[in-house]
């Protein structure tokens, strides 16, 4: 009875495992066999390096420099679009006038296409005829007034405030969905015991909101680390190697260099990276939470 | 029982009339084309003539239909007919990995007439001459549809605003520097050109490393003979930095792509592009009146001519694995007849492949065909720079042009590069 109870659930369970082993399992060990190898991707001879292509990643110095440069973005991310994301759902939950219709607005930016708002931004951010600059001069400050993309003191900062107004809305919804699963009784349990507004906010809603705030930090991590059709959109990558983030090197391996094999190990590498960053990160805020 | 009756004469109607039906016609094959850019017109008028249909699949843009085509090769399914659009080093391996048709034998039909029809310069993007450094066999692999040079372009009207007389372009690199000052009087625009999209910026550098230091050197350098800290490979990297401090260059050029420049040129906001011939469809759909003319860029020496890159605009080659691949032969020998390849320059405003079909072309196009009497490109030259080198190349240049790196450094960072490459080779 007991082993027909069992055989059942793997039954129900295999569909998933075959489609998951078909379209994930599989694929990362093909693409860690292309890793081992030098290919171009093309010819149906394919030369086995060992581990030749990891080395050259570790010595790859742009590589690394377009990490630090996902880093910097991620770093904005989390700061700036997730603080902007927190505080108007913040405002969101409160009982104010058309607050359904700022909850739609808010989440307008991240439906919208990537391109698309990549283009719009580069239009906008324009040296010569760009509405920034346009408005920067008309105020009367033209020496703010640059070419923003182009420039690169200014060029990734302005993908990374730009990826963070596209992304903002993702971590607004889920903070919102997070704020509003917080009893209301506590929060009036702490006005009778004499809290004020800062400290309700201070000793209910952020402490109530850390496992929150870990689900969109990883959530974070993982979508900025990883974003590169807006930066495609903006600045292709330059001036230079000012924007290039790992997915593009990883493309630019692939269709630039018809380095296949590399572009393989680039990807199998950065995949690891995530994971342990995402693990580092579960770590530090399960122990937050202890504490 | 009922059941059985109907089973029984559905099996007759299906199966019992078969040998009383008249014989179906032998079916002409379909022919697919995978293409970026194409004119339906002619499949139709194909078909009509010769009962062959020719299915034509459009992927764009470029960027993705080439992707298609690696993934394609990869499985053994590509089209009967398809393009490449790569560096020479991946066209040889498509052929060495069996997937391009051989159309040497062809090519000498008939004492070569399909072969003399077109511009050697065109189809030579397409040969593999003997003993060449990749390794395939000799022949012809491809067949060029239309021509291209890429060229200077300057707006007259722009010209006239600056005092300067539209008749007479700079022809030298001086003269052109000289422009910048009143460029930045006038608040205008100077050169625009893709060079965020970076094989522009090489495909300029080497138009000058060829008129500097002539094809002999630029040659040995790819072949690692020649360093690129060498003082003309400085003088080609100096060349960007002077460009920029007399402000001939357009703000914010080392991230715009090519539409974002073909834009600005078009609607009159830069007196100068760096284009390649397609421009001229491009220029009409945006802005018809445009007052332009085609130069090849203001030369810097006088020791050796001036080149432009140019040849094969695109090009299709045949499946070696497809069962269609004689009718697919059959319909680009039509394809680039000179009636058809008349009506593609026509519609298109591309310059034709096939050197008979130059008779009713506009003045403007006339100007960039003009160029292919300078044009080379990095597909004939027989030898390929090593990618890794061509990135460093023009990202370096980058650098020069927003004041990052001088042109010492970018010199000397693109050699240390290039000799690491040498060595990985040499193992």
């Amino acid at each position: 009875m007991r082993i027909k109870s069992t055989l059942e659930n793997y039954i129900f369970v295999m569909p998933a495992v075959i489609i998951f082993s078909i379209f994930y399992i599989i694929p990362f060990i093909w693409v860690f066999r292309y890793g081992l190898h030098d290919w171009d991707g093309i010819s149906p001879m394919m030369t086995y390096i060992g581990l030749g292509n990891f080395k050259e990643i570790l010595e790859d110095k742009v590589w690394w420099n377009s990490m630090l440069n996902a880093g910097y973005i991620t770093l904005i991310a989390l700061t700036f679009q997730n603080a902007l994301a927190f505080l108007l759902a913040w405002a969101c939950d409160r009982e104010i006038r058309l607050k359904n219709f700022y909850r739609v607005i808010f989440f307008i930016p991240p439906v919208l296409s990537e391109v698309v708002v990549g283009l719009v931004w580069q239009w906008i951010l324009d040296g010569n005829y760009g509405l920034l600059n346009h408005w920067l001069i008309h105020l009367g400050l033209p020496n703010l007034a640059r070419n923003w993309l182009s420039d690169p003191r200014t060029a990734l900062t302005v993908v990374a405030v730009v990826h963070s107004w596209k992304g903002f809305g993702w971590g607004f919804l889920i903070f919102l969905a997070g704020l509003q699963t917080i009893p209301r009784e506590l929060y009036e349990a702490a006005r009778v015991d004499g809290a004020n507004a800062w400290q309700s906010f201070r000793k209910v809603t952020i402490p109530l909101m850390v496992p929150v705030a870990v689900l969109v930090a990883i959530l974070t991590i993982l979508g900025t680390m990883q974003a590169f059709v807006l930066i495609i959109a903006m600045t292709g990558g330059g001036p230079a190697y000012h924007t290039q983030v790992p997915v593009l090197r990883i493309l630019a391996s692939m269709r630039g260099s018809s380095r296949f094999g590399y572009a393989c190990a680039q990807g199998i590498s950065f995949g690891i990276i995530l994971i342990a960053i995402s693990f580092i990160q579960y770590r530090f805020s399960k122990k937050a939470r202890q504490m | 029982m009922r059941f059985l009756s109907l089973f029984s004469v559905c099996c007759f109607l299906l199966f019992g009339n078969a040998g009383c039906a008249p014989k179906k016609e032998l079916q002409k094959p379909t022919i697919t084309i995978w293409h970026w850019m194409t004119d339906r017109e002619l499949a139709k008028k194909y078909e009509s003539l010769t009962g062959t249909k020719v299915n034509l699949e459009l992927y764009a843009p470029s960027d993705a239909y080439s992707q298609k085509v690696r993934a394609a090769a990869q499985g053994i399914n590509l089209p009967d007919i398809f393009g490449i659009l790569a560096e020479k080093r991946d066209f040889a391996s498509f052929v060495k990995a069996g997937h391009i048709l051989d159309l040497t034998p062809y090519m000498e039909e008939n004492n070569g007439a399909w072969k003399n029809s077109f511009f050697s310069k065109a189809l030579a993007v397409n040969e593999f001459n003997e003993g060449n450094s990749y390794g395939v066999k000799p022949g012809v692999y491809g067949v060029p549809i239309d021509i291209m040079t890429i060229q200077m372009v300057y707006n007259r009207g722009l010209f006239k605003q600056l005092g300067l007389n539209p008749k007479e372009p700079p022809a030298t690199f001086q003269e052109f520097l000289d422009i910048g000052k009143k460029l930045k009087e006038a608040n205008m625009q100077g050169l625009v050109s893709g060079w965020g999209e970076v094989w522009m910026i090489d495909c300029f550098a080497n138009n000058y490393a060829f008129n500097i230091m002539g094809k002999d050197k630029v040659l040995a350098t790819i072949r690692g003979e020649v360093p690129y800290t060498d003082p003309d490979w400085i003088r080609v990297f100096g060349l960007f930095k002077e460009m920029q401090d007399s402000g001939v260059l357009a703000s914010g050029i080392v991230t715009m792509v090519n539409k974002t420049a073909e834009q600005l040129f078009a609607n009159d906001k830069a007196v100068f592009a760096f284009n390649g011939s397609w421009c001229v469809n491009v220029y009409k759909g945006m802005n018809p009146d445009l007052d332009y003319a085609a130069i090849l860029p203001p030369k810097v020496s006088d020791k050796y001519p001036m080149s432009v890159w140019g040849g094969a605009g695109s090009s299709f080659m045949v499946n070696a694995r497809s069962k269609n691949k004689e009718e697919a032969v059959k319909f680009l020998l039509w394809l680039t007849d000179r009636d058809q390849q008349a009506y593609l320059a026509e519609v298109t405003n591309n310059l034709p492949a096939n050197k008979n079909s130059l008779t009713r072309i506009p003045d403007i196009l006339a100007q960039f065909a003009r160029g292919m009497e300078s044009a080379t490109h990095p597909n004939v030259w027989g030898v390929s720079e090593f990618s890794a080198v061509i990135e460093a190349f023009d990202k370096g240049i980058q650098s020069i042009i927003i004041g990052e790196k001088t042109p010492e450094q970018v010199a000397a960072e693109v050699q240390k590069i290039k000799e690491r490459e040498l060595a990985k080779k040499r193992q």
